[in-house]
Parts: structure tokens; C-alpha cells; sequence
């Protein structure tokens, strides 16, 4: 079969980039027009960067970790305390007070994102080093355990004037606009895939695919996990931090075990072991949710009032889907496999062939 | 802390410890023979709470409690036979996902049939009776909770150490593949499996919710990591290990709540997983395994 | 003058109470080509997992190039249960990972293939190069380290050459035929650039004409790699052949060492064969 060659995939690859940057820079200089399908667009990009920092463990490195929505809460407060202007702090922590320390320490954007990201990636480090050394299944546990933990910190009285406890953290300054946080969720995308691209990269497949073989090639088992489970900790928490900054409010609610399902979700979602699956499943998800909207709502057919459509059954007819993807459609949407223009190609040329064929039957068909 | 409070916080924590080693022993089982952190016998030991909730609701206690039994024990049952089956031969980590998947839909169908208010759990007269020994006095169900829980340990023990079915499921999670060439009906032995553990997870939500009173949509989460938690203390895969290990949990809770650090409580639990999994992975009773080359 | 490459000293394995391998010793000198056979059961392999660092003895040391790599004594619950010999003798406790010990030069390939099945033969090769990697994770990820990436690269490719592999070069493992999957699977014990390879069962599941291929090829790697080679073989001819000394394990003991010659006429060794040796004669 015919494939496209290297240049040609760079072209479609640009125009495809080159559109997506047009597209949302109109609909950022109409923000009033656009306003609904641009928070889907931003939330989708956050969840997709927890995504890929996910699948950089579980479909690249083989481990399996249920930490998420911790790292993110992690990564989420430190933005938040940082940013919050310190004139709107003593409102915001109207209650406890503030703790001193912290009433004046802010930072710009992009260094509370970096300290987010290296504070999770830290908790991470404490972690993995006595967990990564075991069986993975303890990772799953002792990372869901952490991420419970964080949250009952955060909710503790004991920090409320840190954490401003159950009440949480307001006015934290959105981005100044969408487009920085396309941009920094591309970045930080993109910064995963070259890692994965790199030797190291091939390091954690290595170990995802056979422990006892990768060790043999000389690769040290814990150092590289460990590797794979900080720097995806890092992502993770950056993209917490965008989350504070995209939702402008947070609270320890905010990050329950959930959110860390969710993104599971998404990942299983767009396949285990691909980035752009990831990526579209984040989308799909986010925007699914929307969509799936109207079956939170009271459905009258007739003036029958359907039974069960009312709060809660969206998230219900969700579970459902995504048991139907676990047990049914194993690979997802992309498999281990990512979108690439060859692969679109080569299903346009056998759906053109097929029709070709279709045709053909047709003609004989009708000769006889 | 005078004698008797001592004796009162003491009380609590060995109820608690009893309800949470019963979970456990679900967990341990379940571990044992399919490798699998069951994610969802934590919810569904919140879907026993719920159950009994409405049985007690419509029916006498003495009838409502084997109906929920029975249940409970058909929801674990079900699970296994729908989420888990189709994946034995799929890699260990889709089989764990499913088990989130059905613990993501447990916990949003309760949410979606019950609400996500806490809803009050009823009251069994006999479990409620309180006793007054000098100073100190206690519910029924604390003085029970140890008792039955060793009492159920032990019929448990003798089962799986003195019947055909016991010596099946010693086999399987020996050796699952070869067991199956063996003969043994593996699918049979793994939903008795998740019976037995679906039922010791109702026994221990009666106890557990009887104290705590009402019941929510979340209310699986937390306890069953912990328990998760109290097995692999214990040594994952061993019974009398998962039982100690909730024992432990429990005591350690209520002396923290005692001591004024609530807070920490929960954290305690991880914490206790975090210095177990460094200085002894294998846990209390567990055997090391050795993977062949 | 000969130089020990590898040297096992009363290597024992014990798991719980069954003795797997007992007070085996043996040396490698180099440039040699030797063998291990046995029966099934007979504990080769694990004294290749003790060799490789996959296993810890319970007891007894392995000395690589004079140095010691490996040495341990019964502890904990081994003290009470160990059926050993040589209890007592050593008191060194040194253990190394796999990794460690593949990189000071021991590369195995496994009896039952284990390759990275989803990755193609390339990155398969590719990968054992990792090892040596110089830079760190950013200037890698941020290709700061081109010319060593383009080295990892050239030399793959030309060993894929040397083995005949090219190709198959951009084929995912696990879909090549079965011949290629154990060369390959060389392949990447070669990257690591080993100075002893130890193959284990290289001619499982081969007919008579592959085997005789497979003979030429390994001493084709001894010379072409000045590699030092321990193999565990059931393939007589295949053995007899090849080997420049042959151990003979049963039951976890030494019960033979020696040129073929010398093997092939143990009344032990047939006795403990019975059968196979009589079909090699």
C-alpha cells in the first residue's frame, strides 16, 4: 500500500496545527461568542496533559498509579496560594486569617505552575521510593491511599490557614487569555513526548514490556520507574495548577478519587500506550459530559414524564460506557497506536477501494 | 486518661478492628486467588448499607437481614461474573480497571437512586441495647463485633482447611492454570470466592453502619482502601492475617481519634502502609513468592 | 596461561526446603565454550539466575574476572532450614541486581524467549543500549545528545547486519518465526557488549539442520566478539560438538566435568541420562 512520505506528513501536520491556532485565536478575540465551547476546549486541554502524564506510567512504563487527583490538589493549592493578589487574600481567608509567612509570597503564573509541578513531583519521589522497589499493584494502593491523605490535609483544621480548610481558595486570577492555556498544555505535552521519544523513553518500554528482560539489558528497574513516576508527578501537578487557574475556585471536594477516575476513564478512553488517544479522549470525555447534559434533566415525551432521566443518571449512562470500553473495546479508540496521517490515509484508501469493489458487484450485479 | 475511658476507647477500637477485618478478609481472598485489588468491595459494602436501609424500611429486622444478605452476596457474585470473567485472560491491569470501572458506577448509581445525602441507617433494636458494667457501658454491637468476627474467622478457617471447596481454593491460588488442569472448576471456586467475601462485607457493614449511623453514596471508599490496606498488613492472601491487620487498624484509629489527633486518622492508615511496605513488604503472615524465569 | 572468567564457589540455591542447586562449583576460562547439561529439573537454570543476579544464593560466592560479584550465607529463616553443604564457610554478603551484573559484562538470553514482544527488532536492540548511556534525561529528551543517539543507532543497525537481522529490521518481534526470535533475542544480549554470554537452551524447539546453523553461528560470535560462552543445552550433538568442557548437573549436584570425551564415558553421567546418551553413541 501507498504511504505518504516524511514531507508530506510534516505539510499535513503544520496545516492541521496552523488551523487549530487560527481557530482558537478567533474564538479567543470573540471570547463573548465562544465563551461555552472555549472552557470545554481549556478544560479538555488540562485533563489531556493529567492524561498523558498518566498514560507516560501505565501505557508506557507499566505502572499503574491512582494518585492523580492528589498530585493535581498539590499542584492546585500551590497556584492558588501563590497567585490569589495579596489584597483579596484577607477576604478570601476571611475566617481563620492567613498564615504569616504566606500573606505576601506571590509569584507570576508560570513559576507557581513550575513550583506546583516540582512540589508534586517531590511527594512523588517520597513516595515511589519505598512503593516502585515492590509489586505495582502497591503503587495503585499506596497512590490512591496518598491521594486521600492530601485531601484530608487539605481539609484539616490544623492548616486552615494555609489551606483556608473546607472553605477553599476564591479569586484566584484566571488566565489572562485562553490561548496561554492551549499553550502551556502543549508544551507540557509536548515535553512528555520527547522524553518518550528519547532512550530513556525506550527504557520505560523496555520495562513495561518484560521487568525481567529490561533488567538484564542493564536497565536499573527502580531508577527508571522512579524516573517515569516523578516526571509524570511533575505533569501532573502542573496541570493542577492550571485547573485552579482555569476553575478560579477550589476545594479539597474538588479532588476527590473521582477526578483521578476520570482520567483513568480518558485514558483507557483513547487506548493505553497512545498520546493522541489520550489527547482526543480528553476531549471526548469533557465534551461527552456536556452532551450527555440533557439526561440530567427531567425528560417530559407527551406530557409523560420519562422516569429516568433526572440528576445523577448522566454520570450513571457514563459508569456504563466506560465498563462497555473496559469490557468490550479493550483498546480504545487509538489502541497503543497514535493518529498519524498514514493511518487516515490508509483508511481512505481501503473505504475507496471497498466502494470501488461495492461498484464493481453492482455492475456484475446488474448484468446477470 | 482515667481506667474506664480507657477501656471505653479500648472497646470501640476492637469494634471497629472487627468490622474492618471482615472487609479485609474479602479483600485478602479475592487477592489470593485472582491478584486483584477488588476496587469495588468497598462500595459494595456501602450497597449493603443501602440495602438494608430499605429492607428494614418495608420488613421486620429478622426478616430484612437474610434478604440483604442474600443481595449482597448476589451483587459480589454478579460483579465477578460480569466485570471480571471476560477479562482471566487479559493483562492483570485491565482486570483492575474494570474493578474501578464497577466501583465508578456503584458509587454513581447510589448517587443517582439514593442521593448524595447521607441517609440514616436503622437501627436493629437487639444490636442498639446498651450495657452498663460499673462506670462503663457499651452497645451490644461493640461487645459482639470481636466474637463474631473470630467466630466467623474461624468457621471460615475450617472451611477452607477442611472441605473439598476449601481445599479448591487453596489450589487455585496456588497454581490457577495448573488447578484448572487438574479439574477443579475454577469459575465455581472463584464465585464462592466473592460469595463468602460479599457476605463477611455484609456482616461487617452491620456492624460498621449500626455505629456510624448513617450511609452515603462514598461511604465504601475509605474503608475499603483501609481495609485493602489492613490485608496487606496482614500479608495479602492470608486470613488470619487480613483479620489482624484490621484489628490493628481499627485499635490504632480509635487511639488517635482518643488522643485528639482525628485528623490524622485516616492518614494513619496510609502511613502504617507506607513503613509496612518498606521494612516488610510481604506483610505480617504473607509468604515471599519468588517469579519464575 | 588461562584466565578465569567466571568462577562459582559451593554455589547453593534453597527454596523453602527444597534444594535446587547444591555446592556446585565450576570455572569458566577464556575464550572457552562450555556447557551445562542435565536432566530436566536438574537446576541449570537457576544456576544461570544465581550467575545473572536474578536469584540470590543461599549460599557461596561467584567471583567474575578474580573479583567477587556475588556472595551470600543462609540467614533469617534459611539459618534453621538450609540442607547445604559448605555451611559456614563464606560470611561475605554481596548481592548485585541484574542490571549491575550486565554491565560488568554477563549477558544472557532466556529458555523460554523473552523478548519485548510489542517493540520492533531495532528497539529491541536498541534498548540494550541503553546501558551505557552517557547523558541524563533532559539533554536526552532535548536531543542534546545527537552523536551519542547516532552512535546507539549505527551500532545497532550494524549488528543487526552482522546477525543477518537487517531484513527485519522495522518487523515487531513477537511476529517473527522462531528462529529469529532466539537469534535476535542474541542480538540484544550482544549490545550489551558482554564479555560472557550465557545462552540458555539456545537450541530449544530447533530441527537438526537450524541446530547445525545454530553451531557455525555461535562459533562464528566467539570469534567475531572474542566472547567467553556458558550454555545449558539438551541438544547432544549439538553439545558434544561445541563444548570445549561440559558440567554435568543432576539433582542440583555435580556429578561430571570434563571434555565430551571424558563425559560421554561417566557411567554417572549415562546412568543419569539413560536413553539420550544412547541415542548419541
Amino acid at each position: 500500500m501507498k504511504t505518504l512520505d516524511r514531507k508530506a506528513n510534516y505539510i499535513l501536520s503544520a496545516i492541521l496545527a496552523g488551523i487549530a491556532i487560527l481557530v482558537l485565536f478567533y474564538m479567543d478575540s470573540n471570547r463573548a461568542t465562544y465563551s461555552y465551547p472555549l472552557a470545554i476546549l481549556q478544560r479538555s486541554a488540562i485533563y489531556a496533559v493529567v492524561a498523558v502524564a498518566m498514560n507516560l506510567l501505565t501505557g508506557f512504563t507499566g505502572l499503574f498509579s491512582l494518585g492523580q487527583a492528589g498530585f493535581m490538589a498539590i499542584g492546585a493549592y500551590t497556584v492558588a496560594i501563590l497567585t490569589i493578589p495579596v489584597e483579596l487574600r484577607p477576604d478570601v481567608y476571611y475566617i481563620n486569617g492567613i498564615a504569616e509567612p504566606l500573606a505576601q509570597a506571590s509569584a507570576p503564573l508560570w513559576a507557581a505552575l513550575v513550583l506546583g509541578g516540582l512540589l508534586a513531583a517531590f511527594m512523588g519521589f517520597l513516595i515511589g521510593y519505598p512503593v516502585l522497589r515492590l509489586k505495582s499493584d502497591y503503587l495503585a494502593i499506596a497512590t490512591l491511599g496518598f491521594s486521600e491523605i492530601i485531601r484530608a490535609f487539605i481539609a484539616a483544621p490544623l492548616l486552615d490557614r494555609v489551606t483556608n480548610g473546607s472553605y477553599g481558595l476564591k479569586s484566584i486570577p484566571g488566565f489572562s487569555s485562553t490561548l496561554i492555556s492551549f499553550f502551556v498544555a502543549a508544551l507540557c505535552i509536548f515535553l512528555m513526548v520527547l522524553v518518550i521519544r528519547s532512550s530513556y523513553g525506550r527504557a520505560f518500554k523496555a520495562i513495561r514490556e518484560d521487568e525481567v528482560a529490561a533488567e538484564s539489558m542493564g536497565i536499573n528497574l527502580f531508577k527508571h520507574k522512579q524516573m517515569a513516576f516523578v516526571i509524570s508527578c511533575f505533569f501532573t501537578g502542573i496541570s493542577g495548577g492550571m485547573l485552579a487557574v482555569f476553575m478560579r475556585s477550589i476545594d479539597s471536594k474538588t479532588f476527590q478519587i473521582g477526578l483521578t477516575y476520570d482520567i483513568l476513564l480518558i485514558v483507557v478512553l483513547g487506548g493505553i500506550g497512545s498520546i493522541t488517544g489520550s489527547i482526543l479522549g480528553s476531549f471526548l470525555m469533557t465534551a461527552g459530559r456536556e452532551w450527555l447534559r440533557f439526561f440530567d434533566d427531567p425528560l417530559v415525551i407527551g406530557g409523560f414524564n420519562v422516569p429516568l432521566f433526572r440528576s445523577g443518571f448522566r454520570m450513571v449512562i457514563f459508569s456504563l460506557i466506560l465498563m462497555t470500553v473496559v469490557l468490550y473495546y479493550r483498546k480504545g479508540l487509538l489502541g497503543n497506536r497514535e493518529f498519524s496521517w498514514n493511518g487516515i490515509y490508509a483508511f481512505l484508501q481501503r473505504l475507496s477501494q471497498r466502494l470501488k469493489r461495492q461498484k464493481v458487484s453492482k455492475e456484475v450485479g446488474k448484468d446477470d | 486518661m482515667s481506667g474506664i475511658t480507657l477501656l471505653q476507647h479500648g472497646l470501640t477500637g476492637i469494634s471497629l478492628g472487627g468490622a474492618y477485618a471482615l472487609i479485609a478478609i474479602g479483600y485478602t481472598m479475592v487477592y489470593g486467588i485472582l491478584r486483584l485489588i477488588n476496587f469495588a468491595h468497598g462500595d459494595i459494602f456501602m450497597m449493603a448499607g443501602y440495602f438494608m436501609i430499605f429492607a428494614v424500611a418495608s420488613m421486620p429486622w429478622y426478616l430484612a437481614i437474610p434478604l440483604v444478605m442474600f443481595l449482597t452476596v448476589l451483587l459480589g457474585v454478579t460483579i465477578e461474573r460480569v466485570a471480571y470473567k471476560p477479562l482471566r485472560s487479559a493483562p492483570r491491569m485491565s482486570i483492575m480497571i474494570s474493578a474501578i470501572g464497577v466501583s465508578y458506577l456503584l458509587q454513581n448509581l447510589a448517587t443517582y437512586l439514593f442521593t448524595a445525602l447521607p441517609r440514616g441507617y436503622p437501627e436493629i433494636p437487639f444490636l442498639k441495647k446498651s450495657f452498663h458494667v460499673g462506670e462503663l457501658s457499651a452497645s451490644l454491637v461493640t461487645l459482639i463485633t470481636p466474637f463474631l468476627t473470630i467466630l466467623l474467622t474461624f468457621l471460615l478457617m475450617s472451611l477452607i482447611n477442611h472441605t473439598k471447596l476449601g481445599m479448591a481454593m487453596r489450589a487455585v491460588s496456588k497454581d490457577y492454570e495448573t488447578s484448572q488442569l487438574m479439574g477443579i472448576k475454577i469459575n465455581r471456586v472463584i464465585s464462592a470466592t466473592f460469595a463468602i467475601g460479599s457476605l463477611l462485607a455484609f456482616v461487617g457493614s452491620v456492624l460498621y453502619f449500626t455505629d456510624r449511623m448513617t450511609v452515603f453514596p462514598f461511604s465504601g471508599t475509605l474503608p475499603g482502601l483501609k481495609c485493602f490496606v489492613a490485608a496487606v498488613l496482614g500479608g495479602i492472601g492470608s486470613i488470619p492475617g487480613a483479620v489482624i491487620g484490621g484489628f490493628i487498624l481499627g485499635i490504632g484509629e480509635t487511639a488517635l481519634v482518643a488522643l485528639g489527633y482525628s485528623t490524622f486518622s485516616d492518614a494513619f492508615t496510609f502511613a502504617i502502609l507506607i513503613v509496612m511496605l518498606l521494612f516488610r513488604p510481604t506483610g505480617l503472615f504473607g509468604e515471599k513468592v519468588t517469579d519464575k524465569v | 596461561m588461562t584466565e578465569t572468567v567466571l568462577k562459582l564457589n559451593d554455589i547453593t540455591m534453597q527454596f523453602g526446603g527444597v534444594v535446587a542447586v547444591n555446592g556446585f562449583s565450576m570455572e569458566v576460562n577464556r575464550g572457552e565454550i562450555v556447557a551445562i547439561i542435565g536432566p530436566n529439573g536438574a537446576g541449570k537454570t537457576t544456576a544461570f539466575n544465581v550467575i545473572t543476579g536474578v536469584y540470590a544464593p543461599t549460599n557461596g560466592s561467584v567471583e567474575l574476572h578474580g573479583e567477587t560479584i556475588i556472595s551470600n550465607y543462609p540467614q533469617g529463616k534459611m539459618r534453621k532450614l538450609y540442607a547445604g553443604e559448605n555451611n559456614g564457610v563464606y560470611e561475605q554478603l554481596i548481592r548485585k541486581t541484574p542490571d549491575k551484573i550486565t554491565k560488568l559484562g554477563i549477558a544472557r538470553t532466556f529458555q523460554n524467549i523473552r523478548l519485548f514482544k510489542n517493540l520492533t527488532v531495532f528497539e529491541n536492540v536498541l534498548i540494550a543500549k541503553h546501558m551505557n548511556i552517557q547523558s541524563n534525561l533532559l539533554s536526552a529528551a532535548f536531543m542534546l545528545n545527537r552523536k551519542e543517539e547516532q552512535k546507539m543507532r549505527r551500532e545497532t543497525d550494524e549488528l543487526l547486519n552482522i546477525l543477518d537481522l537487517s531484513d527485519v529490521r522495522n518487523e515487531i518481534s513477537s511476529s517473527l518465526p522462531y528462529g529469529k526470535q532466539r537469534r535476535l533475542e542474541i542480538a540484544r544480549a550482544l549490545a550489551t557488549e558482554p564479555s560472557l554470554l550465557l545462552l540458555d537452551e539456545p537450541a530449544a524447539g530447533m530441527n537438526p539442520q537450524e541446530t547445525n546453523e545454530l553451531t557455525r553461528f555461535i562459533h562464528r560470535l566467539k570469534d567475531d566478539f572474542h566472547l567467553t560462552v556458558l550454555m545449558i543445552e539438551h541438544h547432544m550433538n549439538l553439545v558434544m560438538e561445541i563444548s570445549d568442557r561440559i558440567y554435568v548437573l543432576d539433582f542440583g549436584k555435580l556429578i561430571a566435568s570434563g571434555t565430551p570425551e571424558d563425559v560421554q564415558n561417566d557411567q554417572r553421567v549415562i546412568d543419569a541420562y539413560l536413553g539420550v546418551t544412547e541415542d548419541e553413541q
